[in-house]
Order: C-alpha cells, then structure tokens, then sequence
C-alpha cells in the first residue's frame, strides 16, 4: 500500500483529504466523526471576530442540481461563516487538536479587513495548537456584502495586505483561499504570495442561481419567495477548479507555490488529478455532505492502490507531475493529426455520433441502411465530439496518424515535426522558425 | 372456504377472494413517478430510432420518453395519442419485447432495454387521468363513415374519422365496445376494467356513435351499409375457432379458449368462475399463454401448455412463454392431441409426441397421456361472417393501400384484414391509416 503521508507547509496529516471549511467541519462533534472515519485533517469553519455571531437565514441554505437517478451534481449554500461563539469554537478546537495531535486542524477564520480585527483574533486562535490558518477570501454571498469573503478575494492590493498582517501577528502557516469568482486568478494568487502567504487553497464557491421556481418566480433556494445567489460547489465544478489550480501552479509569479486544491472531489481520481496539478492536499465537502464521512475508505484506498499500480511510493511523487503538460493553445502541436474510429464491435448503433456530426459538427460519419456508422476520414478533422456523446466507453477513439501518411482531409503529409500557431503561416503575428 | 387446488372436476372458487384479487392485479405495476424519471434517463434519443421503426404506429418513443424526463408527461403522452389513440392499452398489451424493446440500443448494449412500454403507460396513465380529451375535432365535412367493429382497429379508425370532422357510426355486435381489448386480453394486463375506460375516453372526441347489438349479417348488411354512408370500415375481427381434430373433443369440460378468457374477463366475481383442477391448453400463442396463466391465477393445480411444434416456432414470445412457465404453467412441446377421455366428462388428454422432417409434421407413436378434466383449445381463430362479394387473400379479407378492400367505398384492417400481425398496436395502426385514406378520398 502506497504511503499517503502528507506533508504541507509541515503540517503532517496520514492522508491527503481535508474536510473543507464548511458545515462538516463547524463544530467537534463533526470533527471528532471525522477524524474517528480516518480524515487526514479538517480546516475548521470559518471563525468570525468575537461578539455576536452571524446569523443565518431559516430557511433553505441549499440548492441542487441532479444527474440522472437524483444524483446531485452541483450544490449551493447561501450559509454564513459558524454562527457560533468565538469562544465556543476556539475550545473546542483545542480539545480535539489535543486528542488527534496526527491530524491537521486548520482555522478558517474571517474578519474585518482592519488590521486590529486581525491583530486580535490571531493570538486566542494560535492557543488552539491549531496547525494553521485559512484566510476565507472566498465566500461569495452574505459575507461579501459586509466588505469580507470574496469582496477582499476580488482585491488582490486586500489579500496581500491581510497577509502580511497575518504573517506578522501569527507564526504558523498561513493558507490564503482564493476566490473563483474573478477574471484572472493568477493575480490574487500572487499577491497572496506577496504578502508572505505559505500556500493558497482553492477554489470557494461559485456564485449561482441553482435553479428558478416557475410557479413563484423566485430563485432558489427560496426564502419566502426571494432569493440571493449562493456559492455553487460539487461535481459540477471541478473542471472549473482544475483549470484554476493548473493556472497557478505554472505561473511564473507563483510556480512551486504549494496548494491545498478545493472543488468537486468526489472519488480517488478526483484528487489525484488535483494532485497531479500541483496540490499538496485536497479539500472535501459537497461529496461528504451527500454520502457521510465513510467516503473517505473509498478516497484513501482508490489513491492507494492506484500509486501503487503505478508504482508510485508517496504522495509527493504525483504532485505536479501533470503541470509540465499543461500550455497555452498556441504551443499545441498543430502537426499532430487524429482521427476517429468506430469500433464496429462495440457499437449499438444508437446514432447519437451521427446526428452529432452531422447536425453540429462536420458532417464526418455517414449512416448506411441498416445504421452502420462510419468515419468519413477526409472530412473527420478530429474534434472529438462523437467520443464524447457515444454511450459506450472506448467505442470510438481517436487515432493518431503516422508521419508520412497523407490526411485525406488535407491531402497533406503528415509532417513528423512539431509546429504550432506562433509559426503557422496563417498567424499574421507569426515570427520566422528559427 | 375456497375448494383448493386438488378438489376434482371443473368448480368454482378454488381460491378465496383474496388470493384472487391478488392473482389478478397488473402483472406490470405502474412506474412511480421518480421510477418513471430513472427509467426516462436510460434512454439515448437515438437518432432514427430503432424502436420508433419497430412500433407498428410509429410513435415518436424518444420525444415521449425525453418529455417524461423533462417533467411533463401530459406532453409525452400527446405524442402518444397523436400516432396511437390506444396507446394506453397497447402500453399494457404490446409485446414490447418483440417489437420496441427488442429494438431498443440498451438491449444489445447489455440485453436491458428502456423500458419503453412502461414508461408509455406512465404518459398515457397521467394524461388519461387527467380526465380531458388531448384532441379537437376539425370543421364537420358533413360526410358519414359506418365501422363495423368497435375493437382497436374499428376505434382507432374512428377517431381519426372524427378528428377529421366526419360523423362516426361504430356498430358493434358485442353488448360492450373494445373488441379484443374488452373480451381477450390477459385480465392481468388490464385491471380496473381500463378497456371501458379508455373506449369512454376515447369518445371524449365527439361525432362517434357506437351501435351494439349490431350484428352484420343480421341487423345490418353490407350493401345496405355502403348506401347509407359514404365510406365503410371493417374491423370484424377472427370470430371463428379453428377446429380442432381429435377423438372425444366434444365431451364436457372441452372449450375454447377464447370463451374462456371473455369469461374471464366479464366475471363479476372471480370465486364463481369454474376451472379444472388439471388444465390442458392446446396451442402456442398468445391466446394459450393467457388461457393456462388465467387457470392457474385461478387456482387450477396443473396447467400445461400443449404445443405441437417446438419453442422456437411458438407464436407467444420467450417471454409469454418465461411468464407462463412462472406462473408454474408446464409447457410441453412437439405433441399433438389424439384424444380427449372420459365418461361423458374429460378426465385425460391422449397425445402423440411429433417429429417435423422438411416442415412436415409426423406422429412418432410414441403417446403420452395428461390428467386433464378441463381442455382448452387455443389453436387460432378465424374470420367468419365476411361478407359476399370481398375478395380474400387466404382466408381474410384482402387489401391493397391503406386497407382498401375490392369493394370501392370499403375499407378493412385489423385481424379480419390481411397482412400485418395479429396485435392490437397492427390493428390501431390499420385503422388509423385506413381513416387517413377514407379521409382523403372523401373530400378529394
């Protein structure tokens, strides 16, 4: 069994899952389940400043969207941070880090952009033995309006000057995470950076409107016939997020920075990915809040057994080793020629690769009589489309031609060369091949 | 006290009314709403769908099944009824497994197909309850249509004719309209008496009059029927029995197995319908597949299909002859009757094991002898009653077209017709396209 020893930032956990800031994490009775369930560590709801709590509605916090057979996909929450005491959960933080000192606690914490805010809550959290904090740039909805969340996420000048009053008020790690809703996410990454931050973590939620009531006209989920955007995380957004990590992990201004990736993970693969492109650890909470903590058997041993049929001792063998890989469009090799191919073994002949083709793409697969369907290889330019609508798996792939074949399409040879857009003569910014 | 199963001879209420009411509630119950949207999202919308070719009315199945998924199935079954307005029973009757479902891409994917036929029932179940008629009748033509008939085929044609604005005359020589619907089909395939039902709903339509106890031939005739409308359908079905040709077919407890269902069908109270304690039904078809389920739902001990030729050439599908065999009906094949027993009364069947050599059917001596105080013949029906002067293709009435008889001015379909097969999907087709084709010749 591969070894899923982490370590991030130093902070030491027996695996890789994070149970993400969220409800799974806002008090110790969830914690110490989870921790009893076997994940690695937690990132403690998110800690407002003393006084009052934050209220939340009382009303629906979620909305779904479904899959086939009712599996959710895609979840939004409008709940605030914990509306809990301060001291409440800076007590029990301290009872469970000392009953599991193997797993990481971290606290999400989120206050006022001011620094005396900061200034004040830092040194009662550091008493906690907490392993770290997680500055919630994040939340979109509730908390945003109030100047916090995402409002200071959008602000990369904010982020770098929370963190580095963070940096200075505070001794252990401090994770910075991110907001997904802005244009570029390379920009708050480095100035999370900037700041002093020790890694980002991302992504937060996603604003959302999860679905419209077509009897009432209102958003949902509904409060009494109103809604507000909520943060939309789940399955659904994981592409979303693989894209934002991969962004940062090979940015110059923030290559190397370490990352805690955040964003749909639901099985093994899920995090394997996300390790690949450079996380450190993955945080968890949609797949937990739909199946239970028990996930975490399947996470743990799908990662396990998968290092090991590939031969891979730690998880620090797998970090990163997808980043290289990915490039801008204009470095893909315009030289490499597919086609596809049907397996006419497997297929059943439902014709969803026709109308496909045909309807909306490049009129590359014909249909005999009785429903043979076959590639038309000098019109098929490869887009791929018909893999991705067939029902069968592997029942059409895409096969790369060989040097020195002729593409039917083009009737060109296929050069063995690699050649992209910034030399193609067509590009009128091209420069000369060197 | 129910009899039970061993109480000797033909009697009633073998089983107590419970066990009857339970015997005969859907064999398929209907789909539940969420069930409904899980079965809905197997389906891949093929593009030309193979099962829409194999339904013999053409129905749109992936467009239903995809407004099924897209939460409006009031909107599926509209396009149901636009190309079957008997797709409620048929959802209930077809053999889906040889025409639909056996088309279906997830059945040679991984031999489990969408479950069209239930899923049609799910549709056509929420619009029909929904207590409105989903179709408007056209401006009147003024033209009139008699149909003989009032089975699938007969009220399928009406409504068409109806849609179209022609005024409708079913005449029908049952008590009852539905045909087949009303007196054959498998009780277990249509509870709560949905035959009535659905002919009453069907009407909804307007401009059609049933006529019972109009028997042609009798009350009414041909002739007189071609100078009284402009345009005739008939949709009389197959009320003759083949005969069956053996010693002692004529002693108590021998029937038909048609009577049999209609008897069963019509019961009032199951607990008062007579059945035998060893039942043995001659034939392959659907008619004896629903014959020896029925007796044994009835409590009858032993039931055995006899069939002359081997599985493969049985007119019931594998899975009739699967449903059968789960009932505890015992199929036995390659054996012909030589004779029925008894003194005065059938208490055993006689029959001789077959060989078929070039297609040719041959007694191989060898005999085997069944208990048997109940026969039921289920050896096929055919056409009686065709009027003179139709010409026949074998022995049904010959069309050309949509249904055109050699008669100008009439037209035929459904089981009195001939091509296509004998289902009620055939006959609902026939009709329907025979009432396009008297449409178009009626106000050309």
């Amino acid at each position: 069994m591969a070894d899923l020893t982490t370590n991030f930032l130093g902070i030491s956990s027996p695996n890789p899952y994070w149970l993400a800031s969220a409800p799974p994490t806002d008090k110790e009775y969830n914690v110490r389940r989870a921790f009893e369930a076997g994940w690695g560590g937690v990132v403690w709801k998110t800690l407002g400043s003393e006084g009052p709590p934050v209220v939340n509605v009382n009303g629906p916090r979620y909305g779904a969207i479904y899959g086939a057979d009712r599996r959710l996909l895609g979840l939004n929450n409008i709940e605030l941070i914990t509306d809990r005491p301060l001291e409440v959960n800076l007590e029990e933080m301290a009872r469970v880090k000392a009953d599991y000192p193997d797993r990481a606690l971290i606290a999400s914490i989120m206050v006022p952009c001011e620094e005396e805010a900061w200034k004040a809550i830092l040194p009662s959290v550091a008493e906690t033995g907490a392993d770290g904090i997680e500055l919630n740039f994040g939340c979109p909805h509730g908390m945003s309006e109030r100047g916090m969340g995402s409002a200071v996420g959008q602000v990369p000048e904010y982020i770098e000057m929370v963190t580095r009053w963070c940096k200075q008020y505070y001794d252990r790690p401090v994770i910075v995470k991110l907001t997904p809703n802005i244009t570029d996410i390379r920009k708050p990454a480095a100035a999370a950076r900037n700041g002093g931050a020790d890694a980002v973590s991302l992504i937060n939620t996603i604003n959302s409107i999860t679905s419209v009531n077509l009897d009432t006209f209102s958003p949902e989920p509904s409060i009494d016939g109103k809604g507000s955007h909520g943060g939309y995380c789940g399955p659904a957004v994981k592409p979303i997020a693989l894209s934002m990590v991969s962004e940062i992990a090979r940015a110059e201004a923030t290559h190397g920075m370490p990352i805690s990736g955040i964003g749909g993970v639901t099985t093994w693969r899920d995090a394997a990915e996300f390790i690949s492109l450079g996380c450190g650890t993955v945080q968890v909470c949609t797949a937990a809040m739909t199946y239970g903590f028990k996930i975490i058997d399947e996470l743990t041993a799908g990662l396990s057994e998968w290092m090991d049929e590939k031969g891979y001792t730690s998880i620090d063998e797998v970090i990163g080793r997808a980043v290289p890989n990915v490039t801008d469009w204009q470095y893909l090799n315009l030289n490499y020629i597919a086609k596809a191919k049907i397996d006419q073994d497997q297929c059943i002949k439902c014709g969803r690769c026709y109308a496909a083709c045909e309807d909306t793409s490049h009129q590359a697969i014909s249909m005999s009589d009785d429903r043979v369907f076959e590639v038309m290889d000098d019109e098929c330019v490869a887009c791929n489309l018909c893999v991705d609508v067939c029902p069968v798996e592997g029942c059409i792939s895409m096969v790369p031609m060989a040097a020195g074949e002729i593409d039917p399409r083009t009737g060109k040879k296929v050069q063995p060369t690699y050649a992209n857009w910034t030399t193609h003569p067509n590009n009128p910014m091209a420069k000369a091949a060197e | 006290m129910a009899q039970g199963q061993m109480a000797p001879g033909i009697v009633a209420g073998r089983l107590s009314s419970d066990e009857l009411t339970s015997n005969f509630t859907d064999l398929h119950p209907p789909l539940a709403p969420h069930e409904a949207a899980v079965a809905a999202d197997r389906c891949y919308f093929c593009y030309d769908a193979p099962c829409v070719t194999a339904c013999p009315t053409d129905i749109d199945i992936p467009l239903f099944i995809r407004q099924i998924q897209a939460g409006q199935p009031q909107a599926a079954g509209r396009t149901i009824f636009q190309q079957n307005i008997l797709g409620g029973m048929c959802a209930r009757v077809c053999p889906t497994e040889t025409l639909c479902e056996e088309a279906c891409v997830r059945e040679t994917a991984e031999g489990k197909p969408v479950e069209i036929g239930r899923l049609q029932r799910f549709a056509t179940d929420d619009l029909m309850s929904a207590g409105a008629h989903p179709f408007e009748r056209a401006a009147s033509t003024g033209k009139t249509v008699a149909v003989v008939g009032a089975g699938p085929a007969g009220l399928a044609c009406a409504h068409r004719l109806a849609m179209l604005g022609h005024d409708v005359v079913i005449h029908e020589g049952k008590p009852k309209p539905g045909g087949l619907n009303e007196y054959g089909i498998a009780a277990y395939k249509s509870t709560n008496n949905f035959a009535q039902a659905e002919v009453d709903w069907l009407l909804k339509i307007g401009g059609i009059t049933v006529e019972t106890g109009s028997v042609l031939g009798e009350s009414i005739s041909l002739d007189g029927l071609v100078e009284n409308y402009d345009a005739v359908f008939l949709s009389i079905g197959l009320a003759g029995v083949n005969a069956l040709h053996a010693d002692g077919v004529d002693k108590d407890g021998v029937r038909d197995a048609v009577d049999f269902i209609s008897d069963v069908r019509q019961a009032g109270d199951l607990a008062q319908l007579p059945v035998g304690r060893n039942v043995v039904v001659i034939g392959g078809g659907m008619t004896a597949v629903d014959a020896a389920i029925k007796s044994k739902l009835l409590g009858a001990e032993n039931v055995t299909i006899a069939y002359r030729r081997g599985r493969d050439a049985m007119g019931a599908s594998r899975y009739e002859q699967d449903l059968a065999a789960s009932h505890g009906v015992q199929i036995l094949t390659n054996v012909q009757p030589v004779a029925v027993r008894g003194n005065g009364a059938a208490t055993e069947i006689e029959l001789e094991y077959t060989s078929s050599q070039n297609g040719q059917l041959t007694g191989t001596g060898e005999m085997v002898r069944l208990r048997a105080d109940q026969v039921l013949k289920a050896i096929g029906q055919t056409l009686e009653g065709a009027p003179e002067g139709l010409k026949l293709d074998g022995n049904k009435i010959a069309v050309s077209g949509a249904g055109r008889t050699s008669v100008a001015g009439v037209w035929a379909g459904g089981d009195c017709a001939a091509g296509g097969e004998d289902l009620t999907v055939t006959a609902v087709a026939e009709g329907r396209d025979a009432a396009m084709d008297i449409h178009a010749t009626l106000v050309s």
